[in-house]
């Protein structure tokens, strides 16, 4: 297992007095954060913490409705993301997005795939194909479907569906990856399938990951960020969170307790 | 330590059972190795068949407490302080157990001297009886420390393992030196050199209890510090 000293890791992410308004509601505060790269990071915390906001301040997915703003510095690797005169569009193929429910797109799984690439690159036929069962072998998924590139994406089982949408995050070949709770509508045999995932994918992309199970952070993830009414309240190494934290807040969260 | 409850309450009680046990454990020990002692001092056999049989008693515990934890670990997945107390309360009851098969050991050696006729000569062999003592002071200063969770006052317990290990080699010493001056005394010495040495490994388990109680608290493992390590 590589090193995961602090001083031994680079920073991709980094955010700085970070903060995140929708409308008149503060909801993230004065976030401060380091993501390192080809590190698993888990934010946890109780409904309404921010995790699920903060993920989506990283790829600016809060633009597309109105009202929510961040300022602050969200940098990735030393750009800042907040800036007004980033791609958005750019962005998004840098920095992937997988979702709770699986979102296929209706069409076939080869052109689930292959639709996000072709916005972003101009690949031949055979360009396309190598990428598409890249991508699908990247995410587990292309022993399962090699036959049937051309069935539709909805026909898949909910856990082939999300290990489809994780192919089409990466294949566009992005540097980060953000999971929101992605395995929460899936079976147990699918999480440990998409956990595993996890655990490959990190060795090539720095991997986000929001989830509600604390079991599954403390699986999955290299560090881990607890999150309480909008504030950043512990960041440290996973094991170190889930042996000794140094917060009661973030002990009593993960222990079960009543605050 | 945490004091919140957790919104599991049952959860809490299975922790607050595991807590108690350890405990009553903890008390049937100290009571075997008080009777050891006294067996020893006052050549009283009621009191070594007593330890003799408390040690059924105290595996029981042992086997019913590992029991509970794993119970615990299977079902609840605990974590931090939660896990820090399983992992601790499982590493004191072998500590424990092994504290009352070392009492036994005590009365079995007071039955082998005593059916030879020699307890007469004990009495003024060696200061076991003060070794003792300490021995059982520091076995229930370790489980004060763990039913209070008192870090400070199992880092003392700690220290005072020194001072029963220099006790015993001064004992040891002391025994040698009779056994050259009178060969006679052999068989009875190596039997007191047993009984002491028990009396010193028991105090090594209130050490190692003290040591847990520290992890417990601070989740500092504080085992084997610098060259023992292989640092």
């Amino acid at each position: 297992m590589p090193s995961l000293n602090p001083a031994e890791l680079s920073p991709q992410i980094t955010m700085r007095a970070l903060n995140f308004y929708y409308g008149q509601t503060h909801a993230l505060k004065n976030i401060n954060l380091d993501v390192y790269r080809n590190t698993v990071t888990a934010f946890i915390g109780p409904s309404g913490c921010g995790k699920s906001t903060l993920l989506r301040t990283i790829n600016r997915m809060y633009d597309l409705y109105p009202g929510q703003r961040a300022d602050g510095d969200l940098l990735i690797d030393g750009v800042n993301v907040l800036a007004d005169d980033v791609d958005t569009i750019e962005l998004r193929a840098k920095v992937g997005m997988v979702f709770q429910k699986p979102t296929p797109f209706p069409m076939t799984i080869y052109e689930n795939i292959a639709f996000g690439v072709r916005m972003h690159e101009k690949l031949s036929r055979i360009e396309m194909d190598d990428r598409v069962e890249w991508a699908l072998t990247k995410a587990a998924l292309w022993d399962e479907v090699k036959d049937k590139l051309n069935r539709q994406g909805t026909s898949l089982s909910g856990g082939q569906q999300q290990r489809l949408c994780i192919a089409r995050g990466v294949a566009v070949k992005p540097r980060v990856l953000l999971l929101d709770e992605p395995t929460s509508a899936l079976d147990p045999i699918s999480t440990m399938r998409i956990e595993e995932l996890v655990n490959e994918l990190k060795k090539e992309f720095t991997i986000v990951i929001v989830t509600h199970n604390m079991q599954q952070a403390a699986r999955v993830s290299d560090f881990t960020a607890y999150m309480y009414l909008g504030e950043l309240v512990e960041f440290g190494k996973t094991d170190d969170i889930f042996i000794k934290p140094q917060d009661k807040r973030t002990e009593d969260y993960i222990t079960g307790r009543m605050g | 330590m945490n004091d919140n409850a957790h919104v599991s309450r049952q959860f809490d009680e299975d922790l607050e059972g595991l807590r108690t046990r350890v405990l009553q454990m903890g008390g049937l020990v100290e009571a075997q190795v008080l009777q050891a002692a006294n067996a020893y001092l006052e050549a009283d056999m009621a009191l070594v068949t007593a330890v003799i049989e408390t040690d059924g008693k105290v595996n029981e515990y042992e086997i019913e407490i590992d029991d509970a934890c794993i119970h615990v670990i299977a079902k609840r997945q605990p974590a931090a302080s939660d896990l820090r107390l399983i992992m601790s309360v499982s590493k004191i009851v072998t500590n424990l157990e092994r504290a009352g098969d070392e009492a036994k050991k005590i009365a079995k050696g007071v039955r082998r001297i005593n059916d030879r006729g020699q307890m007469a000569m004990v009495s003024n062999a060696a200061n076991v009886g003060h070794l003792a003592k300490e021995a059982m002071v520091m076995l229930r200063r370790a489980l004060d420390s763990f039913a209070r969770v008192d870090a400070e006052e199992a880092l003392a317990v700690i220290r005072d393992d020194a001072e029963i290990d220099r006790e015993f080699k001064a004992i040891m010493r002391q025994l040698v030196t009779y056994m050259m001056e009178d060969p006679r005394t052999i068989t009875c010495s190596l039997d007191v050199i047993t009984i002491a040495r028990a009396i010193e490994r028991i105090g090594d388990h209130a050490k190692n209890i003290a040591e847990q109680v520290v992890y417990l608290v601070e989740g500092r493992d504080i085992r084997h510090p610098g060259k023992e390590r292989g640092e």
